[in-house]
Protein backbone atom coordinates (compact mmCIF):
# COMPACT_ATOMS: atom_id res chain seq x y z
CA UNK A 1 0.00 0.00 0.00
CA UNK A 2 1.44 3.14 -0.52
CA UNK A 3 1.49 5.13 2.58
CA UNK A 4 -0.13 8.92 2.99
CA UNK A 5 3.06 10.88 5.07
CA UNK A 6 1.30 12.97 7.40
CA UNK A 7 1.08 16.48 6.63
CA UNK A 8 2.31 17.92 10.10
CA UNK A 9 5.69 16.43 10.33
CA UNK A 10 6.75 16.90 6.90
CA UNK A 11 5.91 20.40 7.22
CA UNK A 12 8.41 20.34 10.26
CA UNK A 13 10.76 19.05 8.06
CA UNK A 14 10.25 21.42 5.77
CA UNK A 15 9.56 24.29 8.13
CA UNK A 16 13.57 23.22 9.32
CA UNK A 17 15.02 23.52 5.87
CA UNK A 18 12.97 26.48 4.56
CA UNK A 19 10.88 29.00 7.37
CA UNK A 20 8.22 30.82 6.67
CA UNK A 21 7.20 28.28 3.44
CA UNK A 22 4.46 26.71 5.28
CA UNK A 23 1.04 28.25 5.92
CA UNK A 24 -1.01 25.57 7.69
CA UNK A 25 -0.03 22.03 8.18
CA UNK A 26 -3.13 19.19 8.38
CA UNK A 27 -3.34 15.78 8.63
CA UNK A 28 -4.07 14.75 4.91
CA UNK A 29 -2.61 17.88 3.22
CA UNK A 30 -0.27 20.92 3.21
CA UNK A 31 -0.98 24.36 2.52
CA UNK A 32 2.38 26.12 1.30
CA UNK A 33 2.57 29.60 0.65
CA UNK A 34 2.52 29.82 -3.06
CA UNK A 35 6.08 32.15 -3.80
CA UNK A 36 8.14 29.02 -2.22
CA UNK A 37 6.27 26.00 -3.82
CA UNK A 38 9.18 25.56 -6.48
CA UNK A 39 11.88 25.90 -3.23
CA UNK A 40 9.54 23.15 -1.01
CA UNK A 41 9.25 20.77 -4.11
CA UNK A 42 13.01 21.02 -4.91
CA UNK A 43 13.15 19.82 -0.89
CA UNK A 44 10.93 17.23 -1.20
CA UNK A 45 12.83 15.97 -4.30
CA UNK A 46 16.12 15.90 -3.47
CA UNK A 47 15.77 15.25 0.44
CA UNK A 48 16.85 11.88 1.48
CA UNK A 49 13.79 9.69 3.09
CA UNK A 50 11.59 12.25 1.40
CA UNK A 51 12.57 11.38 -2.53
CA UNK A 52 9.07 12.58 -4.01
CA UNK A 53 10.52 11.20 -7.95
CA UNK A 54 7.31 11.43 -9.10
CA UNK A 55 4.09 14.27 -9.89
CA UNK A 56 0.81 11.80 -10.24
CA UNK A 57 -1.50 14.73 -10.55
CA UNK A 58 -1.21 18.44 -10.65
CA UNK A 59 -4.42 20.38 -10.76
CA UNK A 60 -6.13 23.38 -9.28
CA UNK A 61 -9.70 24.25 -8.13
CA UNK A 62 -11.44 27.45 -8.44
CA UNK A 63 -12.84 28.56 -4.44
CA UNK A 64 -14.35 32.13 -5.82
CA UNK A 65 -11.96 33.54 -3.03
CA UNK A 66 -8.68 31.99 -3.95
CA UNK A 67 -7.69 29.65 -6.21
CA UNK A 68 -5.85 26.58 -5.12
CA UNK A 69 -3.46 24.65 -6.95
CA UNK A 70 -2.90 20.55 -5.69
CA UNK A 71 0.16 18.51 -6.56
CA UNK A 72 -0.27 14.40 -5.49
CA UNK A 73 3.07 13.34 -5.15
CA UNK A 74 4.42 10.03 -4.95
CA UNK A 75 7.95 8.42 -4.40
CA UNK A 76 8.60 5.65 -6.25
CA UNK A 77 11.20 4.29 -3.97
CA UNK A 78 9.64 4.42 -0.71
CA UNK A 79 6.28 4.29 -2.02
CA UNK A 80 4.54 6.80 0.12
CA UNK A 81 2.50 10.21 -1.27
CA UNK A 82 1.43 13.63 0.15
CA UNK A 83 -0.45 16.20 -0.85
CA UNK A 84 1.00 19.47 -1.70
CA UNK A 85 -1.32 22.99 -1.94
CA UNK A 86 -0.89 26.58 -2.88
CA UNK A 87 -3.25 29.49 -2.99
CA UNK A 88 -3.27 32.36 -5.33
CA UNK A 89 -5.54 34.97 -4.84
CA UNK A 90 -5.17 37.63 -7.53
CA UNK A 91 -7.88 36.66 -9.88
CA UNK A 92 -7.28 39.61 -12.38
CA UNK A 93 -3.71 37.90 -12.80
CA UNK A 94 -3.11 34.52 -10.76
CA UNK A 95 0.86 33.26 -10.89
CA UNK A 96 2.94 30.47 -9.52
CA UNK A 97 5.70 28.86 -9.63
CA UNK A 98 6.39 26.36 -12.28
CA UNK A 99 8.03 22.86 -10.90
CA UNK A 100 8.35 21.86 -14.62
CA UNK A 101 12.11 21.82 -13.73
CA UNK A 102 11.57 19.27 -11.43
CA UNK A 103 9.22 17.11 -12.58
CA UNK A 104 8.86 16.68 -16.39
CA UNK A 105 5.70 15.52 -16.33
CA UNK A 106 4.38 18.68 -15.03
CA UNK A 107 3.97 19.94 -18.26
CA UNK A 108 1.11 19.50 -19.79
CA UNK A 109 -0.55 19.70 -16.64
CA UNK A 110 0.73 23.15 -16.05
CA UNK A 111 -0.68 23.60 -19.04
CA UNK A 112 -4.31 22.39 -18.69
CA UNK A 113 -4.63 24.64 -15.18
CA UNK A 114 -3.43 27.70 -17.42
CA UNK A 115 -5.82 27.00 -20.03
CA UNK A 116 -9.22 25.88 -18.29
CA UNK A 117 -8.50 27.83 -14.95
CA UNK A 118 -5.53 30.87 -16.19
CA UNK A 119 -3.13 30.46 -13.31
CA UNK A 120 0.50 31.32 -15.09
CA UNK A 121 2.89 29.29 -13.89
CA UNK A 122 6.46 31.14 -13.85
CA UNK A 123 9.09 29.83 -15.50
CA UNK A 124 7.21 27.20 -17.81
CA UNK A 125 8.80 26.90 -21.01
CA UNK A 126 5.53 27.10 -23.08
CA UNK A 127 3.24 28.63 -21.12
CA UNK A 128 -0.03 28.69 -23.79
CA UNK A 129 -3.17 27.05 -24.31
CA UNK A 130 -3.39 23.79 -24.83
CA UNK A 131 -6.98 22.23 -25.44
CA UNK A 132 -8.90 25.57 -26.52
CA UNK A 133 -7.50 27.85 -29.41
CA UNK A 134 -5.11 30.91 -29.08
CA UNK A 135 -8.15 33.62 -28.46
CA UNK A 136 -10.40 31.94 -26.56
CA UNK A 137 -12.03 34.25 -24.59
CA UNK A 138 -12.16 33.42 -20.63
CA UNK A 139 -10.96 30.11 -18.91
CA UNK A 140 -14.02 27.89 -18.65
CA UNK A 141 -12.63 25.80 -15.16
CA UNK A 142 -13.99 28.97 -13.76
CA UNK A 143 -16.21 29.34 -11.42
CA UNK A 144 -18.10 32.31 -12.55
CA UNK A 145 -17.58 31.22 -16.61
CA UNK A 146 -21.11 31.04 -18.38
CA UNK B 1 28.94 26.17 -53.56
CA UNK B 2 27.77 24.82 -50.52
CA UNK B 3 24.10 24.46 -50.43
CA UNK B 4 22.50 25.03 -47.08
CA UNK B 5 19.41 22.99 -45.47
CA UNK B 6 16.69 24.87 -43.64
CA UNK B 7 15.20 22.88 -41.34
CA UNK B 8 11.17 22.70 -42.19
CA UNK B 9 7.43 22.35 -40.28
CA UNK B 10 5.40 19.04 -41.42
CA UNK B 11 1.84 18.99 -39.15
CA UNK B 12 0.83 15.26 -39.40
CA UNK B 13 -3.19 15.77 -38.91
CA UNK B 14 -5.28 16.74 -37.38
CA UNK B 15 -6.80 13.88 -39.49
CA UNK B 16 -4.22 11.21 -39.99
CA UNK B 17 -4.50 7.28 -40.22
CA UNK B 18 -2.05 7.17 -37.62
CA UNK B 19 -2.92 9.85 -34.80
CA UNK B 20 -5.89 7.32 -33.24
CA UNK B 21 -8.35 10.31 -33.64
CA UNK B 22 -8.27 13.85 -34.25
CA UNK B 23 -4.58 15.35 -33.01
CA UNK B 24 -2.56 16.81 -34.72
CA UNK B 25 1.92 16.74 -34.35
CA UNK B 26 3.41 19.24 -35.31
CA UNK B 27 7.43 18.07 -36.74
CA UNK B 28 9.95 20.08 -37.40
CA UNK B 29 12.27 17.73 -39.98
CA UNK B 30 15.74 18.31 -41.13
CA UNK B 31 15.85 16.46 -44.34
CA UNK B 32 13.78 13.15 -42.45
CA UNK B 33 15.46 13.58 -39.13
CA UNK B 34 13.14 14.79 -36.42
CA UNK B 35 14.73 17.79 -34.97
CA UNK B 36 11.67 18.92 -32.73
CA UNK B 37 8.24 17.38 -32.10
CA UNK B 38 5.14 19.36 -30.67
CA UNK B 39 1.80 17.58 -29.72
CA UNK B 40 -1.43 19.60 -30.50
CA UNK B 41 -4.57 18.77 -28.84
CA UNK B 42 -8.02 19.74 -27.81
CA UNK B 43 -9.81 18.99 -31.63
CA UNK B 44 -11.64 16.40 -29.42
CA UNK B 45 -12.10 18.40 -26.32
CA UNK B 46 -15.59 18.26 -24.91
CA UNK B 47 -15.58 19.73 -21.61
CA UNK B 48 -16.27 17.07 -19.78
CA UNK B 49 -14.55 18.34 -16.33
CA UNK B 50 -16.65 21.46 -16.73
CA UNK B 51 -19.62 19.46 -17.61
CA UNK B 52 -19.93 16.71 -15.01
CA UNK B 53 -19.70 20.43 -12.10
CA UNK B 54 -23.60 20.62 -13.37
CA UNK B 55 -24.46 16.88 -12.96
CA UNK B 56 -25.17 14.49 -10.42
CA UNK B 57 -22.85 12.21 -9.59
CA UNK B 58 -24.59 9.42 -10.59
CA UNK B 59 -25.05 11.11 -13.90
CA UNK B 60 -21.14 11.28 -14.21
CA UNK B 61 -20.87 7.73 -14.55
CA UNK B 62 -21.61 7.71 -18.21
CA UNK B 63 -19.18 10.55 -18.87
CA UNK B 64 -16.12 8.44 -17.57
CA UNK B 65 -17.42 5.57 -20.90
CA UNK B 66 -16.58 8.41 -22.90
CA UNK B 67 -12.92 8.95 -21.60
CA UNK B 68 -11.00 6.12 -22.75
CA UNK B 69 -13.65 4.26 -24.95
CA UNK B 70 -11.63 1.35 -25.66
CA UNK B 71 -11.05 0.57 -21.93
CA UNK B 72 -14.56 2.06 -20.49
CA UNK B 73 -14.98 -0.10 -17.58
CA UNK B 74 -11.63 0.52 -16.58
CA UNK B 75 -12.81 4.28 -16.55
CA UNK B 76 -16.18 3.50 -14.79
CA UNK B 77 -14.10 1.54 -11.97
CA UNK B 78 -11.64 4.87 -11.27
CA UNK B 79 -14.90 7.13 -10.60
CA UNK B 80 -17.31 4.67 -9.01
CA UNK B 81 -13.82 4.00 -6.26
CA UNK B 82 -13.56 7.52 -6.14
CA UNK B 83 -17.17 8.27 -4.93
CA UNK B 84 -17.10 5.66 -2.69
CA UNK B 85 -14.30 6.60 -0.96
CA UNK B 86 -15.08 10.07 -0.81
CA UNK B 87 -18.83 9.36 0.49
CA UNK B 88 -17.60 5.70 2.49
CA UNK B 89 -19.70 3.64 0.65
CA UNK B 90 -19.17 0.22 1.42
CA UNK B 91 -19.00 -2.73 -1.67
CA UNK B 92 -19.97 -6.52 -1.77
CA UNK B 93 -17.27 -8.78 -2.36
CA UNK B 94 -19.31 -10.17 -4.93
CA UNK B 95 -19.55 -6.68 -6.53
CA UNK B 96 -15.84 -6.39 -6.29
CA UNK B 97 -14.94 -9.68 -8.29
CA UNK B 98 -17.35 -8.88 -11.18
CA UNK B 99 -15.33 -5.34 -11.16
CA UNK B 100 -12.28 -7.23 -11.19
CA UNK B 101 -13.32 -9.65 -13.68
CA UNK B 102 -14.32 -6.29 -16.50
CA UNK B 103 -11.25 -4.41 -15.88
CA UNK B 104 -9.53 -7.34 -16.70
CA UNK B 105 -11.06 -8.37 -19.78
CA UNK B 106 -11.14 -4.46 -20.47
CA UNK B 107 -7.38 -4.86 -20.37
CA UNK B 108 -6.59 -7.80 -22.36
CA UNK B 109 -9.47 -5.82 -25.09
CA UNK B 110 -7.53 -2.49 -24.74
CA UNK B 111 -3.73 -3.93 -25.25
CA UNK B 112 -5.05 -6.12 -28.19
CA UNK B 113 -5.90 -2.47 -30.20
CA UNK B 114 -2.65 -1.20 -28.62
CA UNK B 115 -0.38 -4.08 -29.87
CA UNK B 116 -2.69 -4.43 -33.25
CA UNK B 117 -2.36 -0.71 -34.27
CA UNK B 118 1.29 -0.60 -33.26
CA UNK B 119 1.77 -3.25 -36.05
CA UNK B 120 -0.44 -1.05 -38.28
CA UNK B 121 1.84 1.39 -37.64
CA UNK B 122 5.18 -0.43 -38.37
CA UNK B 123 3.78 -1.18 -42.06
CA UNK B 124 1.85 -4.90 -41.63
CA UNK B 125 -1.09 -2.78 -42.82
CA UNK B 126 -4.44 -4.55 -41.05
CA UNK B 127 -3.83 -8.24 -41.29
CA UNK B 128 -2.18 -8.56 -37.29
CA UNK B 129 -4.83 -6.07 -36.17
CA UNK B 130 -7.89 -8.22 -37.86
CA UNK B 131 -6.71 -11.25 -35.31
CA UNK B 132 -6.95 -9.29 -32.32
CA UNK B 133 -10.04 -8.25 -33.56
CA UNK B 134 -11.11 -11.49 -33.68
CA UNK B 135 -10.66 -12.04 -29.60
CA UNK B 136 -11.74 -8.47 -28.74
CA UNK B 137 -15.29 -9.24 -30.60
CA UNK B 138 -15.45 -12.58 -28.03
CA UNK B 139 -14.70 -9.80 -24.76
CA UNK B 140 -17.47 -7.54 -26.02
CA UNK B 141 -19.52 -10.07 -26.23
CA UNK B 142 -19.28 -11.13 -22.81
CA UNK B 143 -20.02 -7.13 -22.03
CA UNK B 144 -22.79 -7.36 -24.01
CA UNK B 145 -24.11 -10.26 -22.42
CA UNK B 146 -23.28 -8.56 -19.22
CA UNK B 147 -24.77 -5.10 -19.58
CA UNK B 148 -25.94 -4.57 -23.49
CA UNK B 149 -23.72 -2.59 -24.53
CA UNK B 150 -20.64 -3.23 -26.89
CA UNK B 151 -18.49 0.11 -26.14
CA UNK B 152 -20.00 2.11 -23.62
CA UNK B 153 -20.90 0.21 -20.52
CA UNK B 154 -22.10 2.33 -17.86
CA UNK B 155 -22.02 -0.57 -15.50
CA UNK B 156 -20.44 0.05 -12.52
CA UNK B 157 -22.40 1.87 -9.56
CA UNK B 158 -21.82 3.34 -6.04
CA UNK B 159 -21.45 0.41 -4.07
CA UNK B 160 -21.52 -2.13 -6.52
CA UNK B 161 -22.74 -2.63 -10.26
CA UNK B 162 -25.53 -2.37 -12.18
CA UNK B 163 -26.76 -5.58 -11.97
CA UNK B 164 -25.54 -9.54 -11.75
CA UNK B 165 -24.32 -11.44 -14.15
CA UNK B 166 -26.68 -14.21 -16.43
CA UNK B 167 -26.17 -17.71 -15.74
CA UNK B 168 -24.36 -17.85 -19.10
CA UNK B 169 -21.34 -15.58 -18.16
CA UNK B 170 -19.11 -17.19 -16.35
CA UNK B 171 -18.46 -20.41 -18.28
CA UNK B 172 -18.44 -18.18 -21.55
CA UNK B 173 -15.15 -16.06 -19.68
CA UNK B 174 -14.35 -19.91 -18.62
CA UNK B 175 -13.99 -20.88 -22.42
CA UNK B 176 -11.92 -17.29 -22.92
CA UNK B 177 -9.90 -17.92 -20.22
CA UNK B 178 -8.88 -21.00 -21.43
CA UNK B 179 -8.75 -20.19 -25.33
CA UNK B 180 -6.64 -17.24 -24.92
CA UNK B 181 -2.98 -17.65 -24.30
CA UNK B 182 -3.44 -20.29 -27.23
CA UNK B 183 -4.12 -16.73 -29.13
CA UNK B 184 -1.36 -15.46 -27.67
CA UNK B 185 1.10 -17.87 -28.40
CA UNK B 186 -0.31 -17.16 -32.22
CA UNK B 187 0.07 -13.84 -32.11
CA UNK B 188 3.88 -14.60 -30.87
CA UNK B 189 4.11 -16.81 -33.65
CA UNK B 190 3.47 -14.22 -35.88
CA UNK B 191 5.06 -10.89 -34.17
CA UNK B 192 7.96 -11.80 -31.97
CA UNK B 193 10.70 -12.59 -33.89
CA UNK B 194 9.52 -11.17 -37.13
CA UNK B 195 12.69 -9.50 -39.05
CA UNK B 196 10.28 -6.33 -40.24
CA UNK B 197 9.05 -6.38 -36.53
CA UNK B 198 12.43 -5.93 -34.79
CA UNK B 199 14.39 -4.16 -37.73
CA UNK B 200 11.36 -1.62 -36.92
CA UNK B 201 11.26 -1.56 -33.23
CA UNK B 202 14.55 -2.97 -31.29
CA UNK B 203 16.94 0.15 -30.06
CA UNK B 204 14.09 2.51 -31.57
CA UNK B 205 12.37 4.85 -29.45
CA UNK B 206 14.33 4.18 -25.79
CA UNK B 207 12.93 5.60 -22.82
CA UNK B 208 15.41 5.14 -19.90
CA UNK B 209 13.72 4.74 -17.06
CA UNK B 210 14.59 7.97 -14.44
CA UNK B 211 13.30 9.92 -17.62
CA UNK B 212 9.81 7.86 -17.57
CA UNK B 213 9.90 8.46 -13.62
CA UNK B 214 10.29 12.07 -14.56
CA UNK B 215 7.97 12.79 -17.02
CA UNK B 216 5.25 11.10 -14.61
CA UNK B 217 4.82 8.11 -17.54
CA UNK B 218 3.03 5.30 -15.89
CA UNK B 219 0.87 2.17 -17.18
CA UNK B 220 3.02 0.10 -19.86
CA UNK B 221 5.25 1.96 -20.37
CA UNK B 222 6.85 3.16 -17.38
CA UNK B 223 7.36 -1.31 -16.63
CA UNK B 224 8.26 -1.52 -20.08
CA UNK B 225 11.35 1.09 -19.22
CA UNK B 226 12.20 -1.01 -16.37
CA UNK B 227 10.43 0.20 -13.59
CA UNK B 228 8.37 -2.14 -11.25
CA UNK B 229 5.33 -0.02 -10.42
CA UNK B 230 2.05 -1.26 -10.36
CA UNK B 231 -0.81 0.34 -8.47
CA UNK B 232 -2.71 -3.84 -8.47
CA UNK B 233 0.10 -4.25 -5.99
CA UNK B 234 1.69 -1.21 -4.73
CA UNK B 235 -1.41 0.69 -3.79
CA UNK B 236 -4.03 -2.57 -4.11
CA UNK B 237 -7.44 -1.22 -4.90
CA UNK B 238 -10.65 -3.63 -4.92
CA UNK B 239 -9.78 -6.98 -4.50
CA UNK B 240 -6.32 -7.08 -6.45
CA UNK B 241 -4.60 -8.13 -3.38
CA UNK B 242 -5.91 -11.76 -3.28
CA UNK B 243 -4.84 -12.53 -6.62
CA UNK B 244 -1.17 -14.14 -7.89
CA UNK B 245 0.02 -12.55 -10.35
CA UNK B 246 3.71 -11.13 -11.23
CA UNK B 247 4.65 -7.64 -13.05
CA UNK B 248 6.73 -8.09 -15.89
CA UNK B 249 8.83 -5.73 -17.03
CA UNK B 250 11.36 -4.87 -19.65
CA UNK B 251 14.63 -4.16 -19.56
CA UNK B 252 15.48 -1.41 -23.09
CA UNK B 253 12.76 0.86 -22.90
CA UNK B 254 12.48 0.78 -26.73
CA UNK B 255 9.31 0.17 -28.63
CA UNK B 256 9.86 -3.49 -28.99
CA UNK B 257 9.65 -3.70 -25.12
CA UNK B 258 6.64 -1.79 -24.87
CA UNK B 259 4.87 -3.40 -27.29
CA UNK B 260 6.51 -7.10 -25.18
CA UNK B 261 5.03 -5.37 -22.36
CA UNK B 262 1.46 -5.73 -23.09
CA UNK B 263 1.77 -9.39 -24.48
CA UNK B 264 2.73 -10.32 -21.34
CA UNK B 265 0.42 -8.14 -19.08
CA UNK B 266 -2.42 -9.86 -21.30
CA UNK B 267 -1.00 -13.10 -19.99
CA UNK B 268 -1.10 -11.81 -16.47
CA UNK B 269 -4.80 -10.62 -16.90
CA UNK B 270 -5.53 -13.83 -18.18
CA UNK B 271 -4.12 -15.95 -14.95
CA UNK B 272 -6.28 -12.82 -12.59
CA UNK B 273 -9.59 -14.24 -14.26
CA UNK B 274 -8.81 -17.72 -13.76
CA UNK B 275 -8.52 -17.12 -10.20
CA UNK B 276 -11.56 -14.75 -10.07
CA UNK B 277 -13.64 -16.82 -11.85
CA UNK B 278 -12.97 -19.99 -9.37
CA UNK B 279 -13.06 -17.36 -6.15
CA UNK B 280 -15.89 -15.33 -7.24
CA UNK B 281 -18.70 -15.42 -4.10
CA UNK B 282 -22.85 -15.56 -4.36
CA UNK B 283 -24.20 -12.89 -3.07
CA UNK B 284 -25.65 -9.16 -3.48
CA UNK B 285 -24.08 -7.22 -5.92
CA UNK B 286 -24.79 -3.96 -5.07
CA UNK B 287 -25.61 -1.98 -1.60
CA UNK B 288 -28.45 0.36 -1.51
CA UNK B 289 -27.30 4.05 -2.51
CA UNK B 290 -29.51 7.04 -2.72
CA UNK B 291 -29.76 8.01 -6.27
CA UNK B 292 -29.11 11.70 -5.39
CA UNK B 293 -26.28 10.85 -3.43
CA UNK B 294 -24.60 13.85 -1.59
CA UNK B 295 -21.23 13.21 -0.35
CA UNK B 296 -19.45 14.58 3.02
CA UNK B 297 -17.77 18.02 2.15
CA UNK B 298 -14.06 17.15 1.37
CA UNK B 299 -12.12 15.60 -1.40
CA UNK B 300 -10.58 12.48 -2.52
CA UNK B 301 -7.91 11.22 -5.45
CA UNK B 302 -8.50 7.74 -5.95
CA UNK B 303 -6.54 6.09 -8.52
CA UNK B 304 -6.21 2.30 -10.16
CA UNK B 305 -4.06 0.76 -12.92
CA UNK B 306 -6.69 1.62 -16.21
CA UNK B 307 -4.73 -0.31 -19.18
CA UNK B 308 -2.37 2.80 -20.70
CA UNK B 309 -1.27 3.88 -17.55
CA UNK B 310 -2.62 5.47 -13.69
CA UNK B 311 -5.94 6.63 -14.17
CA UNK B 312 -6.87 9.14 -11.06
CA UNK B 313 -10.27 11.01 -10.39
CA UNK B 314 -9.74 13.93 -8.45
CA UNK B 315 -12.71 14.91 -6.33
CA UNK B 316 -14.33 18.30 -4.42
CA UNK B 317 -17.48 17.87 -2.64
CA UNK B 318 -19.20 20.76 -1.52
CA UNK B 319 -21.98 18.70 0.10
CA UNK B 320 -24.24 19.02 -2.72
CA UNK B 321 -25.57 16.71 -5.19
CA UNK B 322 -23.40 18.14 -8.17
CA UNK B 323 -19.41 17.25 -7.64
CA UNK B 324 -17.74 21.06 -7.40
CA UNK B 325 -14.45 19.80 -9.37
CA UNK B 326 -14.29 17.11 -10.96
CA UNK B 327 -10.71 16.28 -12.08
CA UNK B 328 -9.56 13.37 -14.37
CA UNK B 329 -5.82 12.26 -14.06
CA UNK B 330 -5.51 11.05 -17.96
CA UNK B 331 -2.78 8.56 -18.15
CA UNK B 332 -2.28 9.27 -21.96
CA UNK B 333 -1.72 12.86 -22.07
CA UNK B 334 1.08 12.57 -19.57
CA UNK B 335 2.85 9.33 -21.44
CA UNK B 336 2.72 11.64 -24.27
CA UNK B 337 4.71 14.22 -22.49
CA UNK B 338 7.97 12.40 -23.45
CA UNK B 339 7.12 12.05 -27.36
CA UNK B 340 9.47 14.50 -27.89
CA UNK B 341 12.12 12.95 -25.76
CA UNK B 342 11.55 9.87 -27.24
CA UNK B 343 11.58 11.02 -31.30
CA UNK B 344 14.13 13.58 -31.42
CA UNK B 345 17.10 12.41 -34.14
CA UNK B 346 14.55 9.49 -35.40
CA UNK B 347 13.10 9.26 -38.83
CA UNK B 348 10.02 10.10 -39.52
CA UNK B 349 8.97 6.30 -40.37
CA UNK B 350 10.22 6.10 -36.58
CA UNK B 351 8.18 8.58 -34.92
CA UNK B 352 4.77 7.25 -36.32
CA UNK B 353 5.74 3.36 -34.86
CA UNK B 354 7.30 5.15 -31.27
CA UNK B 355 3.57 7.22 -31.56
CA UNK B 356 2.05 3.79 -31.98
CA UNK B 357 3.81 2.34 -29.23
CA UNK B 358 2.68 5.39 -26.44
CA UNK B 359 -0.83 3.80 -26.96
CA UNK B 360 -3.06 6.90 -26.68
CA UNK B 361 -6.72 7.37 -27.12
CA UNK B 362 -7.67 10.60 -27.85
CA UNK B 363 -11.10 10.94 -26.49
CA UNK B 364 -9.22 10.81 -22.77
CA UNK B 365 -6.49 12.82 -24.33
CA UNK B 366 -8.43 15.46 -25.03
CA UNK B 367 -11.45 14.88 -22.38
Amino acid sequence: MTKPLIGTEVAEKIEEHLPGAVVEAGENSILLNSESVLDICRFLNQTAGLDFDYLTNLTAVDYLDYFEVVYHLVSMKHNHSLVLKARCFNRENPTIPSVTSIWGGADFQEREVYDLLGIRFDGHYNMKRIFLWEGFQGHPLRRDFL
Amino acid sequence: MELEAQPFVINFGPSHPSTHGVFRLRTILDGEVIVDVEPIFGYLHRGIEKLAEGRTYVQNIPFTDRLDYLASMTANHGYVLAVEKLAGIEVPERAEYLRVIMSELMRISSHLMAVGFLTNELGAMMTPLLYMYREREKILDLFEMVCGQRLTYNYMRFGGVSHDIPREFLPAVKKFVREMPGFIDEYDQLLKENEIVLARTKGVGILPADVAINYSVSGPMLRASGVKWDIRKDDPYSVYDRFDFDIPTGSAGDIYDRYRQRIEEMRQSVRILEQAIEQIPPGEVCTKVPSLLRPPKGEVFARIEAPKGELGYYLVSDGSIAPYRFRVRPPALINLGVLRYMSRGWKIGDLIAIFGSVDICVAEVDR
